[in-house]
C-alpha cells in the first residue's frame, strides 16, 4: 500500500495564518486598539504595540485600565474561538485555496470579565495569552496573562466566563 | 465653605478625567458629579463593534467606560484626595448593548477607607430598565 505523504508544511503554515485573520479580521474592536497576534503552532500571543491613544494617565503615564482590560478580553476571545476552530484548521480535508473562508465560526459571548491590574502598564509594548482552563458544550472559563518586557513580571491577569456559541 | 471645597473638587475629577487619552479616543464625557457619584457616557462608534454579526460594541469598550467612571467616583469623594488607580475591576455583561444608542455609566463609591475604595457601577442604554453590564471593583485611594 502506497504511504500518504505529509502535507507540505507551507500549505499547513498558510492555512493556519489564514484562519487566523479570518478570526481578528471579523473584530473592528481589534483594529481600534491596534492588537497583533504572533502564531506558533497552535500558540497564540496577543500583542499590543504602544500608542499613545492606549494611555490613561498621561502624568505617569501609564495604560489606561480599560485599554488593558480590552486587551486582555480579546486575548481571551481569539485564545479560545481559535481552539474551537482548530480542528477545521487541521482536517486534511479543507482546501486552503478553494473559498474566501478557510473556517466557520460564530464568536463567544463575554459572561463576565475580572481584571487583576498588578503594577502599572508602561508606555511600551504589551503581550498576552490566553490559557482555556475549561470549554464545555455552554460555558468556558478563560484564564489571561500578560506582561511587557519580562515574561515573568505580569502586570495585569483576567479571568472570564463566556458563553460558548451552539453548534449547528 | 463647604460648596467651594465641593465645587474644586468637581473641578479636580472633571480637568483629571478631560485629558485621559484613551477615555478621549473613546468619546467619553462626564455627565455629573456628586459626593463619590459620578456618570459618564460614551457615544455609539462602529469602530468599536465586537461582533459583526450583530453590530454590538465589544465588551471591552464597555470595560473601558465603566473603568473610567469607576475611578472618577472613588476621585470625587468627599474624603478622597489625589488621583486613583485600579486594583481590579469585575464586569457582568447581562446584556448586548443596543446598536447605535449612547452608553452610559452610573458609578458610585460606597466605602473608603485608609488604602481602599470600593466602587459599583451600572452601564445603561435607552432602556434603563434593563442594565447592559454591572462592575465591582476595589481603587487605590491617596495615591
Amino acid at each position: 500500500m502506497e504511504k500518504l505523504s505529509p502535507e507540505p508544511v507551507a500549505l499547513i503554515k498558510k492555512r493556519r495564518n489564514e484562519a487566523l485573520s479570518q478570526l481578528i479580521d471579523s473584530i473592528p474592536y481589534i483594529s481600534f486598539l491596534g492588537v497583533d497576534f504572533d502564531r506558533r503552532g497552535d500558540e497564540i500571543t496577543a500583542i499590543l504595540p504602544f500608542k499613545e491613544e492606549l494611555i490613561g494617565n498621561p502624568s505617569l503615564p501609564a495604560l489606561h485600565g480599560g485599554s488593558i482590560a480590552a486587551f486582555l478580553e480579546i486575548s481571551a476571545i481569539i485564545g479560545l474561538s481559535w481552539t474551537q476552530i482548530w480542528h477545521q484548521i487541521e482536517d486534511p480535508g479543507l482546501d486552503a485555496g478553494s473559498s474566501d473562508n478557510v473556517v466557520k465560526f460564530t464568536l463567544p459571548k463575554t459572561i463576565d470579565f475580572s481584571v487583576d491590574y498588578l503594577r502599572s502598564g508602561l508606555p511600551r509594548d504589551s503581550y498576552a495569552r490566553a490559557k482555556v482552563n475549561r470549554a464545555g458544550r455552554r460555558y468556558a472559563s478563560v484564564h489571561v496573562e500578560a506582561w511587557q518586557d519580562n515574561r515573568d513580571r505580569l502586570f495585569a491577569q483576567g479571568t472570564g466566563h463566556f458563553l460558548m456559541p451552539l453548534n449547528k | 465653605m463647604k460648596n467651594i471645597m465641593i465645587e474644586k473638587k468637581k473641578k479636580a475629577v472633571e480637568d483629571f478625567f478631560a485629558v485621559l487619552p484613551h477615555s478621549i479616543s473613546l468619546g467619553m464625557g462626564i455627565d455629573f458629579i456628586r459626593d463619590g457619584e459620578v456618570g459618564m457616557s460614551m457615544p455609539y462608534d462602529s469602530k468599536l463593534i465586537g461582533d459583526p454579526q450583530t453590530k454590538v460594541i465589544h465588551g471591552g469598550a464597555v470595560f473601558a467606560l465603566l473603568d473610567t467612571c469607576c475611578g472618577a467616583a472613588a476621585m470625587s469623594h468627599p474624603e478622597q484626595t489625589g488621583p486613583t488607580a485600579t486594583i481590579d475591576l469585575r464586569v457582568d455583561y447581562m446584556r448586548p448593548a443596543t446598536p447605535s444608542q449612547r452608553i452610559k455609566a452610573i458609578a458610585t463609591c460606597y466605602n473608603l477607607t485608609k488604602n481602599v475604595a470600593f466602587v459599583r457601577a451600572v452601564a445603561l442604554d435607552n432602556n434603563e430598565e434593563k442594565p447592559v453590564a454591572m462592575a465591582a471593583g476595589a481603587f487605590v485611594t491617596g495615591v
